[in-house]
């Protein structure tokens, strides 16, 4: 099976095989970028447009950089400063940046489901950098590889998400990718952040962190964004942190061995602690940074190939 | 006047709830006679109905036409049209305009409007309070002078109690009905979809079904206060029945509509992030579906709307939540509503008597019926004639219907306004 899919819009499309072929690409990208020379040119020629319609520091330069060094010729638009100020939709914004015919087009948006509607409406490949609480699927992949280069498998591991699963995209690619891929999923965290519909995704929905993370494997924590910290969602950051805050002592619930993630940017002393996000024998938080460039890498690579057959 | 005799027709009676294969004569704009069997020999035109279906024409409360403000969404000329191809003879206009409808003045406009321009009766609504802003109420007794039928504030909630029980006490006196949207909006604000799998698969801002039956008991516990006459506009959820059945009960003076699109679609229609389907309240889960079909079934849901709620391409083509609500629906009300009949779960007279008798009896007009002495409001159609639904050949000025491209079967052959034939399909 090869990988047949225009766009990456999100894991949803995806099958079993079609994420472990981009995790057994993104490896050998993760060689390549480990070495002194880390160019290729698999996208030379093509153009990469990165339009992010919200602030994202990490993600575009994470993005900008596997563009770059695949040899693509990469543009960055902060559209949050641009056309959408002056009344422009969406879809206009898509049609003129289409009539400058860009290979590959990153996007981020607000909303859930703009950047499906987007992809519609050009002739490129679209990559789903995150839109609104729907998906952010190169996250998700990025999640997986790491899990997989340090568990040695991606399948049959009791994986707990915590924090603010109801508005996170990237729980909920996650929530889908390591479903597919056959994982026991523990959904941890205040009943106001993670409402219970979600047990209908067959995962197991937890409000006391101390009992969600017996034994699991891996442990996922999610970024709690500042404005639902005070009063709406949460009583207090430090009630947050008390209750649902990673430390030693909670993590000593969990397998001896589990290793501890988080997507960045980190609130230190609200969701983790800051000593343990540190500690690397248990924290793979700076290897998630590292393969999420390899991943981007392999997702664009496989999503050219196929431009270049069709052309 | 006219005089028209229509033979050989399958008569679609909501009063007696029956079916009987028969004629009926029209004389000056009215129902004269009608029997089972052949029709008597009679001078003026016949019309031979071949055994198609013959009901009194549908009436159907809360459809927006986009006059002032918005002509280029709906005109009442391109709605009149609308309305007479889709067997519509009544439309009872939202108030929900650019400005609102909150003055005598407002509403002559819209009166002249409608009397130039659209071919099927206009009955106008107008706002309870002033810009539909909830604060203070509007001239009730000058604007049902001027010809107001009932009173809303369409999908504003009037969130102060104290505003909306005074408005209420206010209309009862002036002997007006009050149309509300039943919704707890703290609970809504800001939602897209019904909260539940889907709206957690897809992303999406969701309110909890609970709302409305939150804003509905409110209303209710308002009415027991104060007597007046209430219709909630569209009641979606299993939740709200009970509490619908209780007020009905213990006396009040109350009624409830649901809308075409929570009767014939669930929310897993939206899929992709389809904007047609995004109406107001959302879509619900299926169900809720099949619980609002079968309190239609039973009477404690009175009338069918089509909520024929126009919108143009820009505000649609725009990602799932900041897309606006509503879809046009005049033509496709009776097509969409006869789908619950080959479903098996609503008959003929059932539907009209959600579509047309209940809402005269509400509204307090004598049309609805096939009865003598009835206006001849009337549209004969084929309930079993299979079609691909096209939106572009809607007569809507704007063509956001969710049944695009969809199978459909039943079509109206033509439509009749006091006894005047307004429509005939082609």
């Amino acid at each position: 099976m090869r990988f047949a899919h225009r766009h990456l819009l999100g894991i949803e499309h995806l099958s079993q095989s079609d994420i472990t072929e981009i995790l057994d690409l993104a490896e050998t990208y993760v060689d390549m970028n480990r070495q002194s020379t880390k160019h290729s040119d698999v996208l030379s020629g093509l153009t990469q447009i990165n339009m992010f319609f919200e602030n994202s520091t990490r993600t575009q330069a994470s993005f900008e950089l596997a563009g770059k060094r695949l040899g693509a010729d990469v543009m960055n638009m902060a559209m949050q400063a641009s056309s959408i100020n002056k009344g422009e939709t969406l879809i206009d914004t898509a049609l003129t940046l289409n009539a400058m015919h860009p290979d590959l087009l990153v996007v981020r948006h607000p909303h859930s489901g703009a950047v499906d509607l987007l992809a519609q409406k050009v002739n490129c490949a679209v990559l789903n950098a995150g839109d609104g609480r729907h998906e952010h699927p190169t996250q998700a992949l990025l999640d997986a590889l790491t899990i997989r280069r340090a568990k040695g498998r991606l399948h049959r591991l009791n994986i707990a998400i915590c924090g603010d699963v109801a508005h996170s995209r990237v729980a909920r690619s996650n929530l889908i990718l390591l479903g597919k891929m056959e994982n026991r999923i523990r959904l941890i965290g205040p009943p106001t952040l993670v409402p219970s519909q979600f047990a209908e995704f067959g995962a197991e929905v937890y409000d006391d962190m101390n009992e969600g993370l017996k034994d699991v494997d891996v442990v996922m924590m999610l970024r709690l964004q500042k404005e639902r910290m005070d009063g709406g969602f949460i009583p207090s950051e430090r009630e947050y942190y008390h209750r649902y805050g990673l430390n030693v002592e909670k993590l000593a619930l969990a397998k001896p061995d589990a290793i501890v993630m988080h997507p960045g940017p980190m609130n230190r002393g609200v969701e983790i602690d800051g000593t343990l996000a540190d500690d690397i024998n248990r924290s793979v938080i700076q290897e998630q940074v590292e393969m999420g460039v390899a991943v981007r890498m392999a997702a664009m690579d496989l999503l050219a190939r196929n431009l270049r057959e069709v052309a | 006047m006219t005089s028209v005799l229509f033979t050989n027709a399958r008569l679609i009676d909501p009063e007696a709830g029956t079916e009987s294969t028969g004629w009926l004569q029209v004389n000056d704009g009215r129902i004269s006679a009608r029997g089972e069997g052949s029709a008597p020999s009679t001078e003026g035109h016949i019309v031979d109905c071949n055994g198609k279906c013959l009901a009194p024409g549908i009436i159907d409360i809360g459809v927006k036409v986009c006059e002032p403000g918005e002509r280029h969404k709906e005109s009442y000329r391109s709605a009149g049209l609308a309305a007479a191809a889709g067997g519509v003879t009544t439309i009872v206009t939202r108030p929900d305009t650019l400005p609102a409808v909150d003055t005598p003045e407002t509403l002559e406009f819209a009166t002249r409007r409608a009397q130039a321009d659209a071919p099927v009766n206009v009955l106008p609504m107008a706002a309870l309070t002033k810009g539909r802003e909830g604060r203070e109420m509007t001239e009730i007794g000058f604007l049902m002078d001027a010809g107001a039928i009932a009173f809303t504030d369409c999908d504003h909630v009037i969130t102060n109690t104290k505003v909306f029980s005074r408005a209420l006490t206010y209309a009862k006196s002036c002997g007006a009905l009050v149309i509300a949207h039943p919704q707890e909006p703290g609970l809504s604000a800001g939602a897209a979809a019904t909260s539940g799998k889907f709206a957690a698969l897809r992303g999406l801002p969701a309110v909890s079904p609970m709302a409305e039956r939150m804003g509905l008991d409110r209303d209710i516990a308002l009415l027991e206060m104060t007597g007046a006459a209430y219709h909630a506009d569209q009641i979606t959820t299993a939740r709200a029945l009970p509490a619908l059945e209780r007020a009905k009960r213990n006396g009040l003076d109350i009624t409830a509509g649901t809308s075409i699109h929570h009767l014939t679609l669930n929310e897993l229609d939206v899929a992709d992030y389809r904007t047609f389907f995004k109406v107001k309240p959302p879509l619900r889960s299926e169900d809720d579906r099949q619980a609002v079909i079968e309190a239609v079934r039973t009477g404690l849901i009175d009338i069918i709307s089509s909520m024929h709620t126009p919108q143009d391409e820009e505000s649609k083509r725009l990602p799932f939540e900041e897309a606006a609500s509503g879809a046009v629906a005049l033509e496709t009300l009776l097509p969409a509503a006869l789908r619950l009949y080959h479903a098996g779960q609503l008959d003929l007279p059932t539907l009209f008597r959600a579509m047309a008798l209940n809402p005269a009896k509400r509204l307090g007009l004598d049309s609805g019926r096939l009865s003598q002495g009835a206006p001849a409001d009337l549209v004969l159609f084929d309930p079993d004639v299979p079609f691909v639904l096209d939106r572009f050949a809607l007569k809507s000025k704007s063509q956001n219907t969710p049944f695009d491209g969809q199978r459909m079967q039943g079509k109206v052959i033509s439509t009749y306004v006091a006894g005047n034939e307004v429509f005939r399909r082609p």
